[in-house]
């Protein structure tokens, strides 16, 4: 259908061209393609933008309000690993930002800092709905419960591991 | 639909249903405030300011998202109201600066006059305010950030009424801010509506920001000086040390005919007006000599004397008159009278941007319409032209026709315009088949290439009431064949679109070699000479293209250019004129000018009065806002130097306490005393009577009497509405064919002619958008 050149994979692009004719009004496929478009390139790069919004049929600066709304869309490339720490009531509570600040030293970066290796990024988030199991964090998409400075680090070492496998998860 | 009826603080009153809240109260005399709601616009809901108790709803509810209810019961001032809305305005204040001693908006600031009036002088709030600095976006707009209270105006009028969508909101809550299309800079039209409808000051203008207070300036409605829309426009003016010089320009005064709405030229392209390099100083060139500054008298004197040895020696066909589009219509009409009746010469022509004269012959008994009309036709066709660059004014009011009413745009053109976006069809055509494309609307077969061609046209002929505008693609027979198929509708009227602000003017008023003012042709002059007490040539005169080739070659003897440039505008070699004896008027040195004889500075559209026509018949009045010392009104120089060729002034401009009864009411036969009426309706009105030969109102009388469509009630135009011609009214003989001679100026949003290239705005927009050649072609 889209015989433009794309930044995506093929599959991708193929799930895009059907995307935008599955809603009434073509700007709803707008926040799932920004997240796939995400997922795949690891994040929305200016290229991504424009062809979103020509995808979308609307402007740039209208993509870009959209991502600036919603803080898991971004805009500038993270660790392969992104580790979201909650520091929101309950898991403050039960010593969230205790997590945050080993989290913090052991990779030697700040919240919303990415490592030199490129390897992991590090994030303060609010509530991640894993509050029953206090304190929690989110790499990528696999959630880390019932947190202590320990278990961080074994969760930062597993994932050390898989990479040096070359395995993306 | 239904009425319903209220009770608003205590105040009973009836209101269709579906009205919101906040308009009711407001058109019962209820001022309710708001900062993010703004008529015309989307809701937004975003301010809460507009709160107000309604009884039986649990909480406050915003009377700008609601609509009125049979029996509601509302109360929009109360301490729980107050509390209510002094609590937003801490909120708003959180992060400003407060900083309204040197804002812009200091003194007309809504977030200002909200907080004197609920007294939200203190702050709960004790951190630190966070500061960002100011950004230019682009040579017009301004931001400066924490003074933004994000009502959200801004975004919806670029958005929803320029559909321009350049401005957006990024990030959320606090932290939200106003953001412009091209990260650090904006790509827009440059309209300039975001700063107007800024409730505060956050968006401020190149042209004005920091340069005075409202409360310095005085505010005068006026027609703006560019296009052919005639937006209404408020210039600020302020003393300055040679007159009065325009500081703003906005759209305070929402009645004109754009309403909300002013582009670029009418809201900022006033610069032109405070150029240090207008011409100040009359100035002569004798005996091939340099120009030299000399005193009006000598230069009128000189320019007289000669014109009228020509005149006697060789007769008035040895000399040219070339007049302005931008004119009043007093002068245009001054202008032929006296090149007619003092020079006794019929080569009198301006710059044609539409072919009006073949337009007004089809159109008698048909209607024409106002530019109100188009904000409130149910359909409309619109044929060639791009209104978005020439006609931003009529654009404006298309687009928001469509968005608010519903009603249905078909396009045909052989670009692809901006407008096709709010068609309902839009139809592309070679550029060559306009004509073809009149007699397919009429049932022939379509033309060539033109794509769905069939529906168009089914669509279009099934309207029962439509407006059909068409551009300068249209001239002379295809006018005529396409107000015939026109007027097989239903239900019809008509626009023809001319460039400037006065061209329709110049035209009716009869700049033109072969017809006086109502296009009335030379040769049937007799009404004219009857009214002018003068015997006036017969002949027709030579066109502009003939005048300026009779220069060329060496056989006009004087042309009398007043505000045009043809030299530029017809890309003629300036130094052929050399043996033409050549005056010119005008603010400029312009190509034209420097190979004048005699230039004597003139006075433009803003520092003068009088009325003007827009391209849709539209008559305004305009006032006199700016002032500048050493220019003089192309009426007032046209007058004086008939006096130095030696003409009766009384007879060119009847004027005096008493109008010029006394002096030759008898020599006017049955208009005896006719001249008096404005003298009598001044003093009926309570006005000053005209004392001034100078004084065009004094003219104005004579107008009307000759040119039947613009008898129209004079009180109404006087304080400042529009009033529309009354031209279907007239019947005009069919003009013998004749070279319509149209050139299209082609402006774009940011050109006006030879007036654009000195408007400093206009310039740094085109330099910030590609870096224009400097080459003067
Ligand atoms: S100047 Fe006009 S076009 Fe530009 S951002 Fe403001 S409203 Fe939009
Ligand atoms: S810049 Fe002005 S108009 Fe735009 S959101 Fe802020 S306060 Fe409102
Ligand atoms: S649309 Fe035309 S008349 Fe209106 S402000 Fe712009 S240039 Fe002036
Ligand atoms: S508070 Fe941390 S997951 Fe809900
Ligand atoms: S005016 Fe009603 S919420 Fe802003």
């Amino acid at each position: 259908m889209n015989t433009q050149p794309t930044l995506f994979s093929p599959a991708l692009a193929a799930r895009f061209d059907k995307l935008v004719t599955l809603y009434p009004i073509k700007r709803s496929a707008l926040v799932p393609m920004l997240l796939y478009a995400q997922d795949e390139v690891g994040y929305l790069s200016d290229a991504v933008i424009a062809e979103v919004a020509e995808r979308i049929g609307v402007s740039e600066l209208e993509v870009r309000n959209v991502i600036s709304y919603y803080s898991l869309l971004r805009t500038r490339p993270l660790g392969k690993y992104h580790v979201q720490v909650c520091t929101n009531i309950s898991c403050m509570l039960r010593g969230g930002n205790e997590i945050l600040e080993h989290c913090k030293k052991k990779l030697g970066i700040p919240s919303k800092g990415v490592t030199a290796d490129g390897l992991f990024s590090l994030e303060e988030v609010e509530c991640i709905g894993a509050c029953c199991w206090a304190p929690a964090a989110q790499v990528n998409y696999d959630f880390h419960e019932n947190l202590t400075p320990d278990s961080v680090d074994e969760v930062l070492a597993d994932y050390r591991a898989k990479a040096g496998n070359g395995e993306k998860k | 639909m239904a009425d319903v009826t209220l009770t608003v603080d205590g105040k009973k009153f009836t209101t269709p249903a579906g009205t919101l809240l906040i308009e009711a109260c407001r058109a019962h005399g209820i001022e309710v405030p708001a900062f993010c709601y703004y008529p015309g616009l989307s809701l937004q809901a975003a301010c809460r300011m507009c709160v107000v108790r309604i009884e039986k709803m649990p909480k406050l509810q915003t009377a700008c998202t609601t609509t009125v209810a049979e029996g509601m019961i509302v109360t929009t001032e109360s301490p729980e109201i107050a509390q209510a809305r002094k609590a937003t305005i801490e909120m708003l204040l959180g992060n400003h600066p407060l900083d309204c001693p040197v804002c812009d908006a200091g003194g007309e600031c809504e977030l200002q006059d909200m907080t004197f009036k609920y007294g939200a002088h203190e702050s709960k709030f004790v951190e630190i305010k966070q500061h960002r600095d100011e950004q230019q976006w682009s040579p017009v707009v301004f931001f400066d950030r924490p003074r933004c209270i994000l009502c959200y105006r801004c975004v919806r009028v670029c958005g929803e009424g320029m559909d321009v969508w350049a401005l957006g909101v990024q990030n959320r809550g606090v932290g939200s801010v106003i953001a412009p299309n091209r990260q650090d800079h904006l790509d827009c039209e440059e309209c300039g509506m975001c700063i107007d409808i800024c409730p505060v000051g956050a968006l401020t203008s190149g042209a004005y920001r920091y340069k005075t207070r409202p409360w310095e300036m005085s505010h005068v409605g006026t027609i703006c000086a560019h296009c052919g829309d005639g937006c209404k426009t408020t210039l600020g003016v302020r003393r300055s040390s040679d007159g009065m010089e325009i500081v703003r320009g906005d759209n305070r005064d929402k009645s004109g005919i754009n309403g909300d709405f002013l582009c670029i030229k009418g809201r900022y392209a006033f610069d032109f007006a405070n150029r240090e390099d207008r011409l100040t100083q009359p100035l002569i060139r004798q005996a091939g000599a340099d120009l030299r500054s000399v005193s009006w008298d000598e230069a009128i004197e000189f320019a007289g004397l000669k014109l009228r040895e020509i005149r006697d020696s060789k007769g008035g066909s040895a000399i040219g008159v070339i007049g302005s589009n931008r004119t009043t219509n007093e002068e245009a009409y001054l202008l032929q009278k006296f090149a007619r009746t003092v020079l006794a010469t019929n080569n009198i022509d301006h710059h044609r941007t539409a072919d009006y004269p073949a337009y007004a012959s089809a159109l008698s008994g048909k209607s024409e319409a106002s530019l109100r009309d188009v904000g409130s036709a149910r359909a409309i066709l619109l044929l060639g032209n791009d209104p978005t660059e020439q006609h931003p004014g009529l654009a404006w009011q298309i687009r928001t026709n469509v968005r608010l009413n519903g009603a249905r745009l078909y396009v045909a053109n052989h670009r692809l315009i901006r407008l096709r976006r709010q068609a309902t069809a839009f139809l592309q055509i070679r550029e060559s088949n306009y004509a073809a494309l009149i007699s397919f609307l009429g049932g022939a077969s379509p033309p060539a290439g033109a794509q769905n061609a069939a529906a168009f046209r089914n669509a279009v002929r099934k309207e029962e009431s439509l407006l059909i505008v068409f551009g300068s693609e249209f001239c002379g027979r295809d006018i005529e064949a396409l107000l015939k198929f026109g007027s097989t509708l239903p239900s019809v009227k008509f626009a023809c679109l001319g460039d400037y602000a006065n061209s329709r003017g110049a035209a009716d008023m009869g700049l033109y070699p072969d017809l006086l003012p109502g296009y009335v042709p030379v040769s049937a002059a007799a009404h004219f000479t009857e009214e002018y007490s003068a015997g006036l040539p017969t002949q027709p005169g030579l066109d502009i293209m003939q005048m300026l080739d009779a220069a060329e070659r060496g056989e006009l003897d004087a042309l009398y250019v007043v505000g045009a440039n043809p030299v530029a505008r017809y890309r003629r070699n300036g130094t052929a004129l050399r043996d033409t004896f050549l005056i010119v008027q005008d603010m400029f040195m312009t190509e034209t000018a420097q190979v004048a004889d005699v230039i004597l500075p003139a006075a433009n559209l803003y520092e003068k009065a009088g009325t003007v026509t827009n391209t849709f018949g539209d008559l305004q009045l305009v006032k006199k806002a700016a002032d500048r010392a050493g220019v003089r009104t192309d009426f007032e120089l046209i007058v004086r130097l008939a006096a130095a060729i030696g003409a009766d002034v009384k007879k060119l401009v009847p004027f005096g306490p008493r109008g010029v009864h006394a002096d030759f009411g008898q020599a006017r036969g049955a208009q005896s005393g006719e001249a008096d009426r404005h003298g009598v309706w001044l003093s009926a009105h309570h006005l000053e009577p005209r004392l001034s030969p100078f004084d065009p109102f004094a003219i104005f009388d004579e107008i009307q009497r000759l040119v039947p469509a613009y008898d129209v009630p004079r009180l109404d135009l006087l304080t400042g509405n529009d009033q529309h011609l009354r031209s279907e009214l007239v019947q005009i003989e069919k003009p013998v064919s004749r070279p319509d001679l149209v050139l299209p100026s082609n402006d774009t949003l940011f050109t006006s002619g030879s007036l654009g290239l000195y408007s400093k705005t206009l310039h740094s927009v085109l330099e910030a958008r590609q870096p224009v050649e400097t080459a003067a072609d």
